[in-house]
């Protein structure tokens, strides 16, 4: 095996042993907490028998390798249990909610990924123009805010002082694809403008980063045109770090959304987890939990196997 | 010192003086608060949602309903009234701003502290002894970096349920696994500088080497990372307040207030933007500062 292989399949191992001991710390992080369970869901008021009653529904009396092993059986069944507050399926609960989210994140993903790579690569091109500076102010800007001002500000402005978009997105179940486009635009607006600084701001570092090496200067004086140094020479160095930067936001993006579907009371998986948390409905959090964590970890492994696979020092080892 | 700050002020770039202002009224009203405030954390002072002065106009009737309007900012008349308006049950808003600063900030800055004790003493610890120690507490350290920070911070909050000891303990946790990173990478370069050898070499105690020899010459980028580390915290239990896992009512918190008062914005009442703007405020100012430090602190040498 070459090294690549040998470095891609170490980066896959990690990312399967993060999987599982992160569905093992989800699972069995309520045993490591101070307290009975069961108490804690119930309240000081409750009876025995309902104590007994919730505990045998949760499994509480089985040993913990058993309860593991059949929770993450079920899991893999796409059997994610009952809520605890209404009884339902969870399975039926998430499913909607998740393609709500996704929804969501994709569009918002879409417009900020390629918009942040060019104003990223402009900004490195044209370093310290009034250009650049104006683009590291907003950055700054936009890193310090919390997204739920981003948010108002736009509900403000584009919701509230001119009606042209709704500040709830929510839909009917028959909407057409237009009308959900519509509806979501100003949630996927705040993750753009969350996200958009970020990217921007590591892209033309990474690309700055590549032009003051040593073999940029040789291309340059031996006369290449600069147009041709960059595609030739920079582009492919600074992909690894582009990638990177990119698959890692939209692993933000994921999680962000928690926040901004709060805001805009938009029915995805995050509002879910959130409720969920308030009414401590386990299983909810549980399983939503671990699908956010889950779609996070595999988004940074994508990122950190395609920076292996991008870096042109370890495709074409000496 | 006080002649030394005032040089050091002078001499730093406008961004940075406006970050130190920043920072000082922050500081100001986390200290003060009670004495500032016209009134109690708690109390009722008018009807829901009163607009500010700010936002009133000088007309007849506004002036009957409030009493005064913001050409009258020094007026008698504008005594015991709200002048940046009043919450979703009539408290003044001003008044919570100024507690808010107090719980909030206060909050973060003991949650960054824990972290940085966590997270430096693992750290130099790592890199001193390096070996299977660093091994074990890299590893781990990976592992939950790659737990998506918030996702982690709900699922234990569900469990733990929400109260200020669980949630210091949890976000410092999380929180200094990214200090122990950093603590470890800038100690790893100085452990295997001639002084730390002589150090080892004279036998002196791990403790010892740890506190006398590295953390001197590692403090540099570690208080830069302290601002920014206290923006993330800040921003971060402003979002779980906000959220309503955070600090609960009736304690003002900046989170807390926006989420609160969030149904005033479709009325076209725009009091909840100011707490969110205050947390904006602060870390701006921070990443001001943090800036400037680091620009410093790297000896002026280029800035990508």
């Amino acid at each position: 095996m070459d090294s690549l292989t040998i470095l891609i399949v170490k980066r896959l191992a990690f990312g399967l042993l993060t999987l599982f001991v992160i569905s093992v710390l989800i699972l069995l992080g309520v045993e490591m907490l101070p307290g009975d369970l069961a108490q804690a869901l119930l309240g000081q008021q409750a009876t025995q028998e309902s104590l007994a009653a919730i505990r045998l529904e949760l499994g509480l009396d089985q040993p913990l390798h058993v309860r593991y092993f059949d929770w993450l059986g079920n899991i893999l069944q796409w059997d994610l249990g009952t809520s605890l507050a209404n009884r339902r399926e969870v399975a039926d609960l998430i499913g909607t909610r998740l393609a709500n989210t996704l929804f969501l994140a994709s569009n918002a993903a879409i417009i900020a990924v390629p918009l942040s790579i060019f104003l990223g690569m402009l900004a490195a091109l044209y370093r310290d123009s009034l250009f650049d500076k104006i683009i590291s102010m907003t950055t700054l800007m936009t890193i310090s805010v919390p997204e739920f001002l981003v948010a108002y500000i736009l509900i403000v402005f584009l919701s509230v002082e001119f009606s042209i978009f709704p500040s709830m997105a929510d839909w009917s179940s028959n909407a057409g694809f237009w009308e959900r486009l519509y509806a979501v635009f100003l949630p996927v607006m705040t993750l753009v403008l969350v996200v958009v600084a970020h990217m921007m701001r590591l892209t033309r570092a990474a690309i700055i980063n590549v032009l003051t090496r040593p073999y940029i200067e040789t291309a340059q004086l031996k006369g290449m045109k600069r147009s041709w140094v960059i595609m030739y020479h920079a582009l492919p160095n600074a992909l690894a770090p582009i990638i990177n930067v990119v698959v890692i936001n939209l692993a933000y993006l994921v999680v962000g959304v928690v926040v901004v579907e709060v805001v805009f009371v938009y029915p995805g998986l995050g509002q879910l987890m959130v409720d969920s948390v308030s009414k401590r409905d386990l299983p909810v959090v549980q399983a939503s939990g671990l699908i956010f964590a889950s779609t996070y970890v595999m988004l940074n492994l994508t990122a950190d196997i395609l920076s292996i696979i991008a870096n042109p020092r370890l495709r074409h080892p000496m | 010192m006080i002649t030394n700050i005032a040089k050091t002020f002078l001499k730093a770039p406008r961004s940075a003086q406006l970050g130190f202002i920043i920072i000082a009224i922050n500081l100001f009203a986390l200290a003060f608060a009670p004495a500032l405030a016209p009134f109690t954390e708690t109390e009722i002072i008018g009807k829901v949602w009163e607009p500010g002065i700010w936002a009133m106009d000088c007309s007849e009737e506004a002036i009957e309903l409030h009493g005064a309007c913001w050409s009258q900012l020094n007026d008698d008349r504008m005594d015991g009234k709200a002048w940046l308006g009043t919450d979703h049950i009539g408290r003044d808003l001003f008044t919570r701003l100024l507690y808010g600063a107090r719980n909030t900030i206060s909050i973060a800055l003991v949650i960054t502290g824990l972290s940085f004790l966590v997270g430096m003493t693992f750290g130099f610890l790592a890199a001193t002894m390096r070996g299977w120690v660093d091994q074990i507490i890299s590893r781990m350290v990976d592992i939950l970096m790659a737990f998506p920070t918030l996702i982690f911070a709900l699922i234990v909050l569900s469990v733990a349920g929400t109260s200020i000891p669980v949630l210091i303990v949890v976000i410092a946790l999380l929180d200094s696994t990214r200090v122990f990173r950093l603590s470890r990478a800038v100690a790893m370069d100085i452990t295997v500088m001639e002084f730390v050898e002589v150090a080892r070499v004279r036998g002196e105690k791990l403790m010892w080497v740890m506190w006398r020899e590295i953390l001197p010459s590692t403090l540099p980028p570690l208080v830069a990372e302290f601002g920014l580390r206290f923006c993330f915290v800040f921003l971060f239990i402003s979002a779980l307040s906000f959220l309503g896992l955070g600090l609960q009512p009736p304690t003002a918190d900046w989170g807390s207030m926006v989420k609160e008062n969030s149904g005033a914005i479709s009325f076209g009442v725009y009091n909840p933007l100011i707490p969110a703007a205050a947390i904006a405020f602060l870390t701006i100012g921070i990443n001001l500062v943090v800036d400037w430090f680091l620009r410093k602190a790297a000896g002026l040498r280029e800035e990508y």
